[in-house]
């Protein structure tokens, strides 16, 4: 196994790295280099495996009993709403996660406790509205989970991947392209990972899977352009927020709203396609 | 003690030569890319970014001064390949020589074959010391004469004139491979040859060169299940059967032509087991065998990954008989040396003629040399500062930690940029050829 001296931010740091050098290959005199690529690929792997290991242990840590216990007696404190205590809890954390999938991915919040949400939005602000087979199961894992405070689900508005991050063990729910009928381009999330994060290793006899990989490396570009390689904190906001549960979410609120800049949302944006294609 | 060189410890090695240009100034056509002498070891061929090919000749040696060997100096200069662009796939071809393999000689012409990432080219070098003179038809300056002033018969003669060596192509083997060449190898049989890229091996025969047979394929039904290239190829120099390619798995595997016609089945694969204790972020980096070379007798095979020379026997699959760690680097940050590219250098290794001592480049223009018999090793320095004609080469020593003693340099203060990759021993005596960026070294055996 790999030493536990190389921690999560030379993993992070190589992931970086790691995705630099295949990019630039791409522009590199001779074509791709199929060897060093390949090279690359497997330190990025390495280095995916080591930081989602301390970053599931990080989750873990930050979803003790106690830690949330305290969190929901804050959200107590400051709920402004003369409401059951439980249907407060839901709405509250509905809400938030609203605010919270908004705000991370450059959408107009939603009013505070102006009508019940439309679970619906949950999904996309970015998408057409449609109904969600899957919506009363969300909004019972909603509710199931509100007094547990050990479940968090975020959709990725680039893959449509959704994610479960419960007790500390991230879950792949469903590829929700079909389900929403968002009318775009239809890859599974899976395959669409799978082709980006192989990208380096297309096989080059096949031109349009080649053409492929360069489009979507063009697609990046905007968002690589803008990042600071070696910005760690917003890759440590990302996953806290993700593992913070919906009291967490409410409790960082001013968090967010530092953190959403333009340039931030842009940065964060490939940061989460990068993790959540790993 | 200064050197290993053939079974005899007290061997010293003193600067012969350097050619290249002294400016610090790197022009990149000019980086040497490959470095081989032929089967002689009269002509050292060394080829570079640019695409071309120089060839130097063996003085032979002067009576006024037996303690040298005679010197190397050009011999034939040629632009072998040139830079090309594959419009189908958008791709620019790369005019590098990647690697030059001398055939046999068979008759006064010498042939080698060059490669660049996607043709090899058969060249013929040809010495011209006599031209024919008095032509019936023709003027002197080759111009047809009118044919109403032709009243005799005249029969040209031969005379002698300065030498020219010249260099044609004979054939242009192209359009075989989709991925890079890395290798090409010439059979014991003088009559085929493989060529290798990532993924797939081909055999040729040096007269047809619009066909060649595939006989190692790798590349997987689903490219994202790709895990290995192939990372050199060579034939046995004996068994016209066999030949190994290694990969960048940190495996070798030997192949017999005769059990089948693609030899996608090895016959034999060598691999030692990785040690779990020593993974890091890029075990697979470090265990990607950039060389595989026979030794001359056939028995033995030696492979170069990054941090190591290892020699297998070729009749013990299971782990190899002798490793020689390199050094220099097994000190440095790792993740320093990946952000630089550094760990991506491909290092060569070669035998010296009797197989007795193996020599590998390393980085800040030093080269280890590892004696099997004395199981001595030295490390020497290919610099400007150390090229006083016939001065004797100091051994280097690199401290790996703690206190650096006087004239030993510290791991901090290796020159990465500076590092030799290619390297050759002339088969029969103790004269190398060293390649650092730009510049080509020759050491000799210090006679007395």
């Amino acid at each position: 196994m790999i030493s536990t001296m190389e921690c999560a931010a030379d993993a992070q740091s190589l992931i970086s790295i790691s995705l630099m050098k295949i990019h630039n290959s791409r522009t590199q005199r001779g074509g791709i280099k199929l060897h060093k690529n390949l090279l690359v690929s497997y330190v990025l792997r390495n280095a995916r495996q080591v930081y989602i290991k301390e970053k599931y242990a990080e989750i873990y840590r930050m979803q003790q009993y106690e830690e949330v216990m305290t969190v929901c007696n804050e959200i107590q404190e400051l709920n402004p709403l003369d409401l059951d205590a439980e249907d407060a809890e839901d709405e509250e954390q509905a809400a938030a996660h609203a605010r919270t999938s908004s705000a991370i991915f450059g959408c107009s919040p939603l009013d505070d406790g102006s009508k019940e949400p439309d679970p619906c939005y949950y999904r996309s602000c970015c998408m057409e509205p449609s109904p969600v087979p899957h919506c009363d199961q969300f909004t019972a894992n909603n509710s199931s989970s509100s007094s547990h405070c050990n479940k968090t689900t975020v959709l990725d508005l680039d893959t449509h991947v959704v994610t479960t991050v419960e007790n500390g063990y991230l879950h792949q729910d469903c590829c929700c392209c079909d389900a929403l009928q968002c009318g775009q381009g239809a890859r599974s999330p899976a395959r669409k990972r799978k082709v980006e994060f192989s990208c380096c290793v297309s096989d080059v006899e096949d031109v349009s899977d080649f053409t492929a990989a360069r489009k979507r490396a063009k697609r990046e570009d905007c968002c690589y352009s803008n990042i600071d390689y070696t910005d760690t904190s917003n890759i440590s906001n990302l996953i806290s927020i993700f593992g913070s549960g919906f009291s967490g979410l409410l409790s960082r609120q001013s968090d967010l709203e530092q953190i959403c800049s333009k340039q931030v949302l842009a940065s964060l944006g490939a940061w989460t396609r990068a993790i959540v294609a790993f | 003690m200064a050197g290993a060189g053939g079974g005899n410890s007290d061997v010293q090695w003193c600067f012969s030569q350097v050619k290249g240009a002294i400016d610090d100034d790197v022009a990149e056509a000019d980086i040497i890319s490959t470095v081989e002498f032929n089967h002689s070891g009269e002509l050292l061929a060394t080829g570079d970014k640019g695409g071309r090919v120089v060839i130097f000749q063996q003085e032979p040696e002067s009576k006024n001064q037996p303690q040298c060997r005679g010197e190397y100096n050009v011999y034939s200069t040629f632009q072998s390949h040139e830079p090309e662009f594959d419009y189908l796939k958008s791709l620019e071809i790369e005019e590098k020589i990647n690697k030059i393999r001398w055939l046999p000689q068979k008759n006064a012409a010498q042939f080698l074959l060059s490669t660049n990432d996607k043709t090899i080219k058969l060249w013929k070098i040809s010495e011209r010391d006599k031209r024919p003179e008095g032509y019936n038809l023709k003027e002197e300056d080759g111009r047809y004469r009118d044919l109403n002033t032709v009243t005799t018969l005249r029969v040209p003669v031969f005379r002698p004139m300065d030498l020219m060596v010249e260099a044609s192509p004979r054939r242009v083997f192209s359009n075989a491979h989709t991925y890079h060449i890395n290798s090409i190898s010439v059979n014991s049989d003088c009559e085929t040859y493989l060529s290798a890229d990532d993924l797939r091996i081909n055999l040729w025969n040096l007269e047809i060169n619009d066909r060649s047979f595939n006989i190692v394929d790798i590349k997987p039904t689903n490219m994202e299940e790709l895990t290995e290239v192939i990372t050199a190829a060579e034939f046995h120099p004996n068994q016209c059967n066999t030949f190994v390619y290694s990969s960048s798995k940190g495996t070798i595997r030997l192949c017999d032509m005769r059990a089948s016609a693609l030899c996608d089945q090895h016959a034999k694969q060598f691999e030692e087991p990785e040690d779990p204790n020593n993974r890091s972020f890029f075990s697979e980096i470090i265990s990607s065998i950039s060389d595989v070379k026979f030794s001359h007798s056939g028995r033995y095979m030696m492979t170069r990954d990054y941090l190591s020379v290892k020699i297998w026997d070729l009749n013990m699959e299971s782990r190899p008989v002798e490793t020689y760690q390199v050094g220099n680097c097994c000190c440095a940050d790792k993740s320093s040396l990946y952000e630089n590219d550094c760990i991506f250098d491909k290092f060569e290794c070669c035998w010296n003629g009797n197989d007795s001592v193996v020599m590998t480049g390393s980085y800040n223009n030093f080269f280890r040399m590892f004696d099997r018999g004395y199981r001595q090793d030295v490390t020497l320095e290919a610099s400007r500062e150390n090229s006083k004609p016939r001065s004797v080469l100091k051994p280097r020593k690199v401290s790996t930690g703690g206190k650096r003693k006087k004239d030993e340099i510290s791991v901090d203060s290796l020159d990465f940029n500076k590092k030799i990759l290619h390297t050759a021993w002339h088969p029969l005596d103790n004269i190398i050829a060293v390649a650092t960026t730009n510049n080509l070294y020759i050491f000799q055996e210090k006679l007395n």
